[in-house]
């Protein structure tokens, strides 16, 4: 075997206890380290999914990102008009199912037709204004995480009774509505109807869950009193990142406002760029901690070695050679922790992902969210690494630059 | 790693002293920097026995480590086998104590961890002139020359003191070097193993041919060598050899 290789593993050999608590050292750093970065990044990932699922990934409305112009200022355009009254326009989507099939051509994912309105609903006298949702109800799973998130009922109850409608867990709280009460819904323009609860929802977003009611497209038309409105086109993207493209490019053709799951929590994402900051921080923490444990113990063994090191210089071995065992030796603790330190991680975040939780205000059983990421076992791994081999290089290096003689002059 | 050829060594073997100093000077820097050696001035030839004594202080072990090139003169000049030292790069230094100087110390300084015969190898491995199998026999037969055929395969710790210092030997004798530089080689033993450990070295010079050079404070081994070279406050104060 090369000499080199002999005497470090030796070395590491013979002083097992050391060796040992060195590389559990490595160990616990890069084991705790992975279980911080898998439960941090784990628990944004399922707020990302919560936040992905509750709403479409892409909502087409019949709003434009520019106010359209008024025929006074494109017939005049040097002039500057004040107080004119906008031409109205009709609301809705012109030519809706054309719209839906034009895009159901090109988008990768689903897209689905829905009515948007506002009204009052209006039960045991208590008022609670909500966004109205028309929607077909062989559609919409497609595009929405609502069949998911039903508590009561499902989506084709709504095609059980007249006026049929599905209420968010907390707005029918709010307005103290079980399933099967009859309430009424008015909206500003006047139109009233009766509708009865047929199912309740809960998305895990308190203003999606406090503030929305689905309806079928019909009903939800009769409300906004105009027969066969389109002012909403949902698409759920198969891959949800693309959302954004996907959505600058339905504008560009469509001319429709078209608002991604990301543009519309942008305050939300604004918030994870910090999260993840303080998770790096965090993750780094533990790993520079760990790297100076790491540290001391394998210098405080090269540094046991001096002796050894002027005997060995003393025979003649070269300087070069002397600081490769102990560089060596560091780079085996190194790494036999690393891989003790994935094994540790890997168990514990296990362990963490099979305890289960009671949180209040939801029925059933939670786990924690965890994902296990090669990317995390990686930087762990080189963290270790490259402090261990910088651990065994300088004092090595010192040593080795050591006269011989001023060690055994100090030995005799 | 520049060394002469074959020819070239030779021819100035055949001409220069093994081993040269030329007004050696050894300072050590300090606050108050002390003088170990104070120009010293000697050569040792071929097949020398080679004894420096002197009160304890007076720099006989700093003169020995300059002239086996553990430490390098402040002032002056080592030359091995006519070659100046001064000139060599840490590297090249190393490579002549692996090749041509073999150390004995007062105490064994074996590494712990490995057997007799893989301490004797040492030196071998690190020169890389035999194969695997060679140095393995080399260093059993090396061992067994000093006595030690059973304890080949034991460590350090399993060992007297006087073994020690035979494998000690064993190992300055690996590479086959011409010149043995020994300090208070018998310091740490016995009677009866000082006796033994001298024995070998005498038997090294008379009838292997080499070069011993030992710092003793034991006058009756220096009576018994070829040569005595008494140091005081760092200069020499007597040296009964020629000089060459």
């Amino acid at each position: 075997m090369n000499l080199v290789l002999d005497i470090a593993l030796t070395h590491v050999r013979s002083r097992a206890r050391q060796s040992l608590v060195a590389v559990a050292g490595v160990m616990t750093g890069v084991g705790f380290s992975i279980m911080m970065a898998a439960l941090m990044e784990g628990s944004q990932a399922d707020f990302m999914r919560q936040l992905i699922d509750a709403l479409p990934h892409i909502t087409v409305s019949d709003e434009r990102r520019q106010p359209p112009s008024q025929p006074a200022e494109s017939l005049y355009a040097a002039v500057r008009i004040h107080g004119l009254t906008p031409e109205s326009r009709r609301r809705g989507i012109k030519n809706p199912m054309a719209t839906v099939a034009a895009l159901e051509s090109w988008v990768p994912g689903a897209v689905a037709p829905s009515v948007q309105a506002k009204g009052i609903l209006r039960y045991a006298s208590r008022d609670v204004a909500a966004s109205i949702v028309g929607i077909d109800p062989h559609r919409e799973p497609k595009v929405s995480a609502l069949v998911k998130q039903m508590r009561e009922g499902t989506l084709t109850s709504l095609f059980r009774a007249n006026n049929a409608m599905i209420l968010g867990d907390r707005l029918a709280e709010k307005i103290g509505a079980k399933v099967g009460a009859n309430i009424t819904v008015q909206t500003s323009d006047g139109a009233r109807l009766n509708a009865q609860v047929v199912g309740l929802f809960h998305a895990g977003v308190r203003s999606v869950d406090e503030g929305t009611a689905y309806v079928l497209i019909k009903t939800a038309q009769i409300l906004a009193q105009q027969t066969g409105l389109i002012n909403e086109i949902r698409v759920r993207v198969d891959d949800a990142m693309a959302s954004r493209s996907v959505a600058q490019r339905i504008e560009r053709e469509s001319g429709y406002k078209a608002v991604s799951w990301q543009e519309a929590h942008e305050d939300l994402l604004g918030a994870f760029v910090v999260r993840n900051v303080v998770m790096y921080t965090v993750v780094g923490a533990i790993l520079l901690v760990a790297s100076f444990g790491t540290y001391n113990i394998i210098s405080t063994i090269t540094h046991e070695k001096t002796r050894d090191i002027a005997i060995m210089k003393s025979l003649g071995l070269p300087e070069v050679t002397v600081r490769r065992i102990f560089v060596i030796e560091a780079l085996m603790i190194g790494i036999v922790g690393a891989l003790a330190g994935w094994a540790m991680g890997y168990g514990l975040t296990a362990a963490l992902g099979s305890l289960e939780f009671k949180v209040s205000g939801i029925t059933d059983m939670t786990r924690l969210p965890l994902i296990y990421s090669p990317f995390h076992y990686g930087i762990a791994a080189a963290v270790a690494l490259g402090s261990s081999l910088i651990a065994g290089f300088f004092p090595a290096r010192k040593a080795a630059r050591l006269y011989p003689v001023d060690i055994i002059r100090g030995a005799t | 790693m520049s060394m002469p050829t074959t020819d070239v060594a030779m021819e100035v073997r055949a001409t220069a002293a093994l081993v040269e100093a030329r007004g050696v000077t050894r300072i050590l820097p300090g606050l108050v920097p002390t003088t170990l050696v104070h120009d010293v001035t000697l050569a040792i030839g071929h097949n020398d026995f080679v004894a420096i004594t002197g009160p304890s202080g007076s720099g006989k072990s700093s003169l020995l480590y300059l002239l086996g090139l553990l430490d390098v003169p402040t002032a002056g000049e080592v030359r091995i086998r006519g070659r100046a030292t001064s000139a060599m790069d840490e590297e090249e230094r190393a490579f002549t104590r692996l090749s041509t100087i073999g150390f004995v110390f007062q105490f064994h300084f074996l590494l712990p961890e490995f057997t007799a015969r893989e301490n004797v190898m040492l030196p071998m491995r690190a020169l890389r002139r035999l194969s695997q199998r060679e140095m393995r026999e080399r260093a059993a037969t090396l061992l067994a020359a000093l006595g030690l055929a059973d304890h080949v395969d034991k460590r350090p710790d399993q060992l007297s003191g006087g073994q020690r210092q035979r494998v000690a030997v064993a190992r300055a004798l690996a590479n086959a070097p011409p010149l043995i530089l020994a300090d208070e080689p018998t310091g740490s033993l016995d009677s009866k193993s000082s006796e033994q450990v001298f024995e070998i070295l005498r038997e090294l010079v008379e009838q292997h041919g080499k070069t011993v050079v030992a710092v003793t404070h034991d006058l009756e081994f220096a009576r018994r060598m070829q040569r005595r070279i008494v140091l005081e406050d760092g200069g020499i104060a007597s040296d009964d050899g020629k000089g060459s």
